[in-house]
């Protein structure tokens, strides 16, 4: 229980972080090497290995945050991820393998709310000499479908 | 909103002015389904390997109609309206999977893989009570078959009785350059879709619009993955509808774009990883970026080692979906392999230099309600369709409108 205490906690900063616009320590959840993978429900069930966003390290993800600072354009907008309590699969070489759902919303900055994402995290979750980071996070959507772009990560 | 009466007509004698009641009117959307995507045009339905096996199917699109596309027991393709003959329920709900024959779930009626009904439920009745006429022949009323041609691993597909073969539709300009990125049996590597909030023709014009793709995405520019001063060029084909723009792989840009101060050319920007963008030139002609269009709704995209197909669903005047499928091929080394997982990062919804593009396509919609009468200004490279060296040009778009208007009798 107190194990999956640190996971929740994790997952609620991770969220906050995102949903406050504070994408610049985003990166800081993960290991230094680590995977990110935003991908869909039936790539996962066919094997396929290709989604919508991949990194490697820690390094990767802050370049996507700086492109999403400097290079891309889209309209202002934010998210209000809602998390299901996390689940322990296993433990696997002193990491924690978890499972969490969510549901996103998306707020543009004109004010319309949509349900923009739900799906699972499937985490390892590691533990370095501060706490609790992502060695690995596979977001796994439910629906195949994307609704215009998706600038802010999951 | 409908185009007011008497305005649905071409404004001008020029492939110059789109009046922007096009993509917004509800019954041009209806016309649109019928005169091109169930007239005289291939459309594009799936990939060859999406059809791995004997006995497999996969649901697509032509146009806003559901089809079904699948392989029967002898391995050949065929396609027909993904719709029963009964009441019209679809035949098939799941996307993709195995099956012998197809049973509609409504009343239970039943299809061979080429689409002809095989079985009706209770046909005499039960105990001699009930059951359909003897003369009823609900046969004819069987989902439309569609005429199926392959080429290079990409399945088309068309109900129009005049559509010309498939080869002869894409063009001598065309062919080449399928042949050249579809060159060996392709492996299936993910897919999702995009909901634009736009028009389909928006998207595919946005496809053809070689001259926005420097200056709304930036992350490509600064990369030197793809400037206007890079060697490429623009290929339309003969009626326009189809397009090829490419650029060679090495940067020989001088200094137009600082000179011109542009948001784009930001040269402090750069990658800790970059990494992200390593290639290689796996066709041997060092062209980097093929972008690849067939009328109505496909597209073929090679960005460097990025490899997919994208059809586009239309689904209402301000709405489509995109389908996105990426692939390599099968003998891919590990090594190209990761790549094309890596470069995958460019493209889609989330893709770092594909992602303006579903806004930019909304901003249009949006920004044109209200302005059904006004046109829009399509005059880069001139007044003609033409290939040119220069892609600072919007002939393929002009391409776009010939086809359009030919198969819309416009």
């Amino acid at each position: 229980m107190e194990k999956l205490f640190g996971v929740q906690d994790l997952n609620a900063r991770y969220a906050e972080a995102i949903d406050d616009d504070r994408l610049e320590s985003w990166p800081d959840f993960f290991g230094e090497t680590c995977k990110y993978l935003v991908t869909t429900a039936e790539n996962v069930a066919q094997g396929l290995p290709i989604g919508m966003m991949f990194a490697t390290s820690r390094a990767m993800l802050r370049d996507r945050i700086k492109a999403l600072r400097q290079a891309n354009i889209y309209e202002p907008q934010r998210y209000r991820h809602v998390l299901g309590a996390p689940q322990l699969i296993e433990e696997r070489d002193g990491a924690l393998v978890t499972r969490t759902s969510f549901m996103v919303a998306r707020i543009m900055h004109g004010g319309e709310t949509m349900l923009f994402a739900t799906g699972r995290y499937d985490d390892r979750v590691a533990r370095n000499g501060k706490g609790l980071e992502f060695a690995e996070k596979t977001v796994v959507l439910d629906s195949r479908q994307v609704d215009t772009l998706l600038a802010i990560p999951l | 909103m409908n185009a007011p009466a008497g305005i649905r007509a071409w404004p001008t004698d020029t492939l110059t002015r789109v009046p922007y009641w096009i993509y917004s009117d509800q019954a041009l959307f209806a016309e649109e389904m019928e005169r091109i995507f169930r007239g005289d045009a291939w459309s594009f339905l799936c990939l060859e390997a999406e059809l791995p096996k004997p006995n497999t199917f996969r649901t697509s699109h032509l146009g806003d109609m559901p089809v079904v596309v699948t392989r029967d027991k002898d391995g050949a393709i065929h396609a027909f309206e993904n719709r029963c003959a009964h009441r019209g329920a679809l035949l098939v709900i799941k996307e993709r999977g195995e099956t012998k024959d197809i049973a509609c779930v409504y009343h239970n009626w039943t299809y061979d893989l080429c689409g002809n009904l095989t079985g009706v439920a209770f046909r005499r009745g039960i105990g001699g009570k009930g059951g359909m006429p003897p003369d009823s022949h609900p046969e004819a009323h069987a989902p439309r078959r569609l005429r199926v041609e392959t080429f290079c691993g990409l399945v088309f597909g068309t109900l129009g009785s005049n559509t010309p073969p498939l080869e002869t539709y894409l063009g001598a300009d065309i062919v080449p350059n399928i042949r050249r990125v579809m060159r060996k049996p392709v492996k299936v590597l993910g897919g999702y879709s995009q909901i634009l909030p736009s028009n389909w023709k928006l998207y595919m014009e946005n496809t053809k619009d070689s001259y926005h793709a420097s200056l709304l995405h930036m992350f490509f520019t600064t990369f030197r993955l793809n400037r206007l001063s890079q060697k490429g060029g623009l290929v339309v084909s003969e009626d326009g509808g189809n397009h090829i723009s490419y650029s060679m792989a090495a940067d020989v840009a001088g200094k137009e774009y600082e000179q011109a101060k542009l948001r784009t050319a930001n040269e402090s920007y750069a990658l800790e990883v970059p990494e992200l963008l390593k290639s290689v030139d796996e066709f041997g002609d060092g062209i980097g970026l093929q972008i690849l269009s067939v009328f109505p709704g496909f597209i073929l995209q090679q960005i460097r080692n990025s490899l997919a197909v994208r059809r586009i669903v239309p689904i209402a005047t301000d709405k489509s979906e995109l389908v996105w499928t990426m692939f390599g091929f099968e003998d891919d080394t590990d090594e190209l392999h990761n790549i094309r997982l890596m470069q995958a990062n460019l493209i889609g919804p989330g893709g770092f230099i594909s992602m303006e593009d579903g806004a930019a396509v909304g901003f249009v919609q949006r920004g044109s309600r209200g302005a059904g009468r006004e046109l829009s200004v399509v005059e880069m490279g001139g007044q003609g369709i033409g290939s040119e060296e220069s892609r600072v040009s919007e002939a393929a778009v002009r391409g776009f409108w010939n086809a359009y208007r030919r198969h819309m009798g416009m």
